[in-house]
């Protein structure tokens, strides 16, 4: 197994202030926007997301939810192991919202196929629109793609993109590992 | 540990703690799911589930039937009373019959004490034992102990007393094991004539006065005296079962401390409860049904995710 940087938290912190910026240029005030983070790894972006929206681009409010999608994936008793659940913690309603949804890496794009179910239990929004913080190319089984990208990587089904953060891992810092 | 250690729910008995543990872990998300305004997720729409009642129930079938169906479960219902197994036909033909018909899971309430044991060993499907005779009723006991530790935080050194008629109680047998293995105090309370002779094998302590047992306590489960099973007399009248084993506010304010009153339902209210303490605040009676609905999608969930 070998493993190299793919991105450092220098690169990190900059793609993070320009995917905020394009969301600002996007939805301004954010007071019809909500951001919902993907469990269990996107809500680490979202909440980076939201910190650099309000401290310094002086955002007022924006509501965040994290979102669990295990219930709704399409893997259930496919796998070898039981697919464990986290907390969804969505305490506002996205009636007629526009949502964006976050996830850490896109890959297959099941998961967001999943979120996308997941989010109508808690109403229709208006829009929804997918960031995602890597892209991996080439590796889609459904045709999703996202409308704000964080980094485009072509990694090859063996290798994994692995996102560690400060508030989890003690560093930031975005592996590509070879299996 | 991310899976139950066993294929089927027979009893408490055959769980481990951490099993226990990842119920309840699982339950917690699905209470947050069933207070969503669209209660349903759809993990389990390719799996099909029998429930088998041999014997009366309302509110626990209505409870798995419920959890089945907000997991997208296909269910199907079987009450012994409208079927063959009255003109002679037997519990592996009648459950083999069903799973003919391509079920994955049984849900299954029996008279006799071991027939979910029995049926996992000869039938190809998840067994959910739903309360077999006096011997166990599991998601009953998790439900129990769920909601304890909703209320209080933690089962682990609660002082938990079960009232009444133990010896004829599957609900009894299933809340101690549980108890136990999550490391509670037990004591039951009863009629000595109610009380089983080995119970302190289990070990938990017998109190015969109920004011000591309710001082003692930090929980009451209040089981309910079942006038069916009783064969013969256990007690004089039930007047006297409810002055010496009755629970009224009076006694309860005069604890100088405030207890949770539990009950597995159905309630005899003014004998084991009056209405005043069943409806009073300290009671969590409607919370163990709301629970249990949670506890039954959790086990569901988590005994489907094992079949393959």
């Amino acid at each position: 197994m070998s493993q190299k940087v793919l991105l450092s938290a220098t690169e990190i912190n900059i793609i993070l202030h320009r995917l905020a910026c394009q969301l600002l240029e996007n939805h301004l005030d954010f007071s019809n926007t909500v951001l919902i983070g993907i469990q269990p790894r996107g809500t680490f972006v979202a909440e980076r997301l939201e910190k650099i929206l309000r401290e310094e681009y002086k955002v007022k409010h924006i509501d965040v939810g994290f979102l669990d999608i295990t219930f709704y994936r399409d893997d259930f008793r496919r796998g070898d192991k039981t697919l464990e659940a986290t907390a969804t913690k969505i305490n506002f309603l996205i009636e007629d919202k526009n949502v964006v949804l976050i996830d850490d890496v896109l890959y297959t794009g099941r998961s967001i196929n999943a979120a996308l179910t997941a989010l109508q239990s808690f109403g229709r929004p208006k829009d929804v629109e997918l960031l995602a913080l890597i892209d991996r190319r080439f590796s889609r089984h459904l045709p999703i793609q996202p409308n704000y990208r964080g980094r485009q990587v072509d990694a090859i089904n063996d290798e994994k993109v692995k996102v560690l953060w400060k508030e989890n891992d003690g560093k930031d810092v975005i592996y590509l590992i070879n299996k | 540990m991310s899976e139950l250690s066993v294929n089927h729910l027979l009893g408490i008995k055959y769980l481990k703690e951490s099993d226990i543990q990842l119920i309840f872990e699982t339950a917690d998300h699905f209470k947050e799911v069933i207070n969503r305004s669209i209660k349903k997720v759809p993990s389990l729409r390719d799996i099909t589930i029998a429930n088998i009642f041999f014997e009366n129930s309302t509110r626990t079938k209505l409870s798995f039937e419920l959890a089945e169906k907000r997991l997208s479960a296909d269910v199907i219902n079987f009450s012994a009373g409208q079927s063959s197994v009255k003109k002679g036909e037997t519990l592996i033909d009648t459950v083999n019959n069903i799973l003919s018909m391509k079920v994955d899971m049984v849900v299954m309430r029996h008279p006799n004490p071991g027939a979910g044991i029995f049926l996992s060993k000869h039938v190809n499907a998840a067994i959910v034992n739903a309360g077999d005779g006096a011997h166990e009723h599991p998601t009953q006991a998790l439900l129990d102990s769920y909601s304890i530790r909703e209320k209080l935080g933690d089962v682990a050194n609660k002082n938990v007393v079960i009232v009444g008629d133990i010896l004829h109680s599957r609900v009894a047998l299933s809340n101690i094991l549980a108890l136990k293995l999550q490391g509670a105090n037990v004591k039951v309370c009863g009629p000595k004539t109610l009380i089983p002779k080995y119970i302190e094998s289990l070990g938990v302590e017998v109190e015969t006065d109920l004011v000591n047992a309710l001082n003692w306590c930090d929980v009451a489960n209040m089981l309910r005296i079942q006038n069916e099973r009783l064969d013969i007399s256990y007690f004089p009248t039930t007047r006297e079962y409810t002055q010496q084993f009755g629970v009224n506010k009076k006694l309860l304010n005069s604890l100088g401390k405030e207890i949770v009153i539990m009950h597995p339902g159905p309630i005899n209210r003014g004998v084991e409860i009056t209405s005043d303490v069943a409806d009073s605040k300290q009671s969590i009676i409607l919370n163990q049904v709301e629970n249990g609905v949670a506890i039954r999608m959790a086990v569901i969930y988590l005994l489907a995710s094992k079949i393959k």
